[in-house]
């Protein structure tokens, strides 16, 4: 299964093996990442799964949709250029040792 | 040992309630009891992709089973309370257990509105959409070339009409008011689903009143109008509304009117008893106001977790909901409740157009279709305490990302 890793603001780090298809909200969810909430379950209206991609990822995760990039103007934590709502990333063999950088909120 | 925190409803605000006592600290004993026999899940997606069988029920659940553990969370599923008696702390499990508390919180959620037996709402065939249960009998008659009605016209049969629909099936939706969405929606927002509905192949009938649902046997074979029309039907949905689940609550001689009245620490009338989520009835803008949505099931799950533990603040949210019909999101902030006038706001995007309602010249609410941007911003401005002038909403050129921060003067 791919490999997720998300870096805290504090600097500590979790991993864990996500089921491809699964999207990074939920994961992020299952496996207790502080600070990525998902209010809304994954369906583009709280934007509380805000998390920065790391720089070596982002092209490969893509950048955010139309909706997803409207949502984006609304993150507690700054916008920033590799800012995605990680609901609307999902695991895949592709993005397998994916980083995503979790802001303070 | 100290007697535990006991919450009653294992749904969406029972579990964010657990998780918030411990997040703030909370490291004494902690019960949590649901009727349903299944963890804690999600419910906005029964009718939409769990229903339609692209979301599997372990994606559903708010917390995997090993979080309860590492919690400390004594869950009692498949439990339903017979009784609550606040003058010796006491919760009544069905069954015969008797679980002592130290606080209780109520977040026993709300059930189906239902039709009744008399004209024909316990005919087999029948559905309301409100468990796994419901929406697990419901997935495998979703068939292609059946026929499915839909009655009541609000948001959960317009899903469920969007699902049947792309699956293939004959679906008519019946509403007894003039338009749908006629409680929760103003009409520019009910002609913009009508539209999208219409469309999509689906027949809606406004104005048009139900006699009884028929059957043969014990089991649906139709329904009859009250204008004498005979519309044959595989398969029923009724969506009529909610009800409180707050019999318990009554039954305790906690203060009730159509839901726990709660205050805005989310404290009912009995000492040390909480609640929060649909259940209740809480002081919003100067009104008793019932909230039926997943925002509010957790942010006054929260709100009750941290007013448990001492927080002296009251509970004053920005609502907000959604839902997906096709391939069309529908964002929803503030609430529409009392607004005399509403403007449209074509989106930049083809299907794309928002909503904007005012009480006076106040934005109050925003309906947004395929337009996060409006509903972004809408979100922000309201929670902000501030406004937008409706001539700039209904203005499709005017630049309204401005608003977005706080230092915007207009």
């Amino acid at each position: 299964m791919p490999k997720v890793t998300w870096i805290l603001h504090d600097g500590r780090s979790i991993s864990a093996e996500v089921a491809a298809g699964h999207n990074l909200m939920e994961a992020a969810v299952a496996n207790n990442v502080p600070d990525v909430i998902g209010e809304c379950g994954g369906c583009l209206s709280c934007a509380t799964c805000h998390v920065y991609v790391d720089a070596a990822w982002y092209e490969k995760a893509g950048g955010p949709g139309d909706m997803e990039g409207e949502m984006l103007e609304i993150t507690t934590a700054e916008r920033r250029p590799m800012s995605r709502l990680s609901c609307q990333i999902k695991a895949s063999e592709d993005l397998d040792g994916i980083v995503l950088h979790v802001p303070h909120i | 040992m100290a007697d535990p925190i006991v919450i009653v409803g294992a749904g969406q605000a029972g579990a964010a309630l657990a998780a918030k006592l411990r997040a703030l600290g909370y490291a004494g004993p902690l019960a949590l009891v649901g009727e349903e026999p299944v963890l804690p899940y999600q419910r906005p997606p029964l009718s939409k992709k769990y229903v339609s069988r692209e979301l599997e029920f372990d994606r559903l659940v708010v917390r995997p089973p090993a979080w309860y553990g590492e919690q400390r969370i004594d869950l009692h599923l498949n439990s339903a309370v017979a009784a609550l008696n606040p003058a010796d702390k006491t919760v009544a499990l069905r069954g015969g257990t008797v679980l002592r508390y130290a606080k209780l919180a109520l977040t026993t959620g709300a059930r189906p509105r239902r039709l009744p037996p008399e004209i024909g709402g316990d005919l087999a065939g029948v559905f309301t959409i409100r468990s796994v249960a419901d929406a697990d009998a419901i997935a495998p008659r979703l068939q292609p070339g059946k026929r499915m009605l839909v009655i009541g016209g609000g948001y959960i049969g317009l899903e469920a009409a969007a699902v049947a629909r792309t699956k293939g099936m004959e679906v008519t939706i019946i509403e007894v008011a003039e338009r749908i969405l006629q409680r929760v929606a103003a009409p520019p927002t009910a002609d913009y689903f009508r539209a999208l509905h219409r469309t999509h192949g689906v027949i809606i009938l406004e104005s048009t009143a139900l006699a009884r649902l028929a059957g043969e046997g014990g089991r649906l074979t139709g329904t009859e109008l009250k204008d004498g029309t005979h519309l044959p039907a595989d398969l029923a949905i009724v969506g009529i509304g909610i009800l409180p689940n707050d019999d318990l609550a009554r039954a305790a001689g906690l203060s009730v009117d159509s839901g726990i009245v709660v205050d805005g620490h989310c404290r009912t009338s009995a000492p040390d008893i909480y609640a929060a989520g649909d259940c209740t009835r809480f002081p919003w803008r100067g009104e008793p106001t019932r909230l039926e949505s997943v925002q509010n099931a957790i942010d006054q799950a929260e709100h009750a977790a941290a007013a448990m533990l001492g927080e002296q603040r009251d509970y004053n949210p920005v609502p907000w909901f959604w839902s997906d019909q096709y391939d069309v999101k529908l964002q929803i902030a503030g609430l529409n409740r009392g607004y005399t006038d509403c403007v449209l706001r074509p989106g930049k995007r083809e299907g794309s157009a928002s909503v904007w309602y005012y009480r006076d010249d106040t934005l109050i609410a925003v309906d947004a279709m395929n337009d996060a941007l409006s509903y972004g911003i809408a979100k922000k401005v309201l929670e902000a305490g501030r406004s937008i002038p409706k001539a700039m909403a209904a203005d499709s050129a005017a630049d309204l990302k401005p608003f977005l921060t706080s230092s915007a003067h207009h």
